[in-house]
């Protein structure tokens, strides 16, 4: 847009001038999030969606790559590490956006602009979702250790 | 907020083109996901995922499936609301961006499908194949 027009106009600041606050990390982060479940969360879904509907031999084939695989070659050594990796951020991924998007309901009745309070429940839904993340794999891990 | 001009007034319809009915429906859409992507994420916290039958025969019941095809129609309109304004923040150009926008509605209608389908696959036939 900025490109068509005679250069001599002024224009708005960009992101640089300003100071960091928690109210634009949340912002930019439910952007990211919700980007990031938009594409690898949704994949990662309907292929496991698809396996499941495949039969035995297609899902266990999507365990073996994702999660884990009892004669483990080195691809699977690799593709199971990178698997918990990508669902532990697909975790945080849904609880920051699901918390952000929250956040984001009660923002449109009008409630929340104060700035006192839009500081504190910005820098709840970052504590509020790693906390949550942090839950869910102890909870996973505990049930792994009891089988 | 302006008030527009008349024909804007009657076309309420102001700067984007498309009105309010975007923000509205991605409003919509997330009080769906809330209910249902919590649900289906308790789910998979509690189900034996590497026993495929165990897995089979809970998406198999009727209530499961319909509630995780509505998910599916939830999630992929919401996803695709907000993959449309990340293109149209990010993508300049009018060719670029219209067929960023068209490579977005193939997937996302496409991967809705593949969902829908596997979903009714299972609830029709996977059952009692397990």
């Amino acid at each position: 847009m900025a490109g068509k027009q005679p250069s001599a106009r002024p224009l708005s600041p960009h992101l640089g001038v300003y100071k960091w606050a928690p109210s634009m990390a949340v912002s930019i982060f439910h952007r990211i999030t919700g980007d990031g479940l938009a594409i690898v969360g949704a994949l990662m879904f309907l292929w496991w969606l698809g396996a499941l509907a495949a039969g035995p031999d297609a899902y266990a084939a999507f365990v073996a790559c994702v999660w884990h695989d009892p004669d483990a070659g080195t691809v699977h050594r690799v593709t199971n590490i990178l698997g918990k990796v990508v669902l532990v951020g697909l975790t945080w991924a849904f609880f920051q956006h699901l918390f952000s998007g929250l956040r984001h309901l009660v923002l449109d009745t009008g409630a929340g602009y104060e700035l006192k309070i839009n500081r504190l429940w910005s820098t709840l839904v970052f504590v509020g979702a790693i906390l949550a993340t942090a839950a869910t794999w102890l909870y996973i891990a505990k049930e792994a250790l009891n089988g | 907020m302006g008030n527009g001009t008349r024909l804007g007034r009657v076309r309420g319809l102001g700067a984007s083109h498309h009105g309010t009915g975007h923000w509205l429906q991605q409003r919509l859409t997330a009080l769906g996901n809330v209910l249902l992507v919590v649900w289906f994420f308790v789910s998979l916290l509690r189900l034996p995922l590497g026993d495929h039958g165990a897995v089979l025969r809970w998406a198999a019941n009727p209530t499961v499936a319909l509630a995780l095809i509505l998910m599916v129609v939830s999630v992929f309109w919401h996803l695709r609301l907000g993959l449309q304004v990340m293109i149209e923040d990010y993508v300049h150009g009018e060719a670029a961006r219209l067929f960023a926008i068209v490579v977005l509605n193939f997937y996302a209608i496409g991967a809705a499908a593949y969902g829908i389908f596997a979903i009714a696959r299972i609830a029709f036939a996977g059952g009692s194949a397990a």
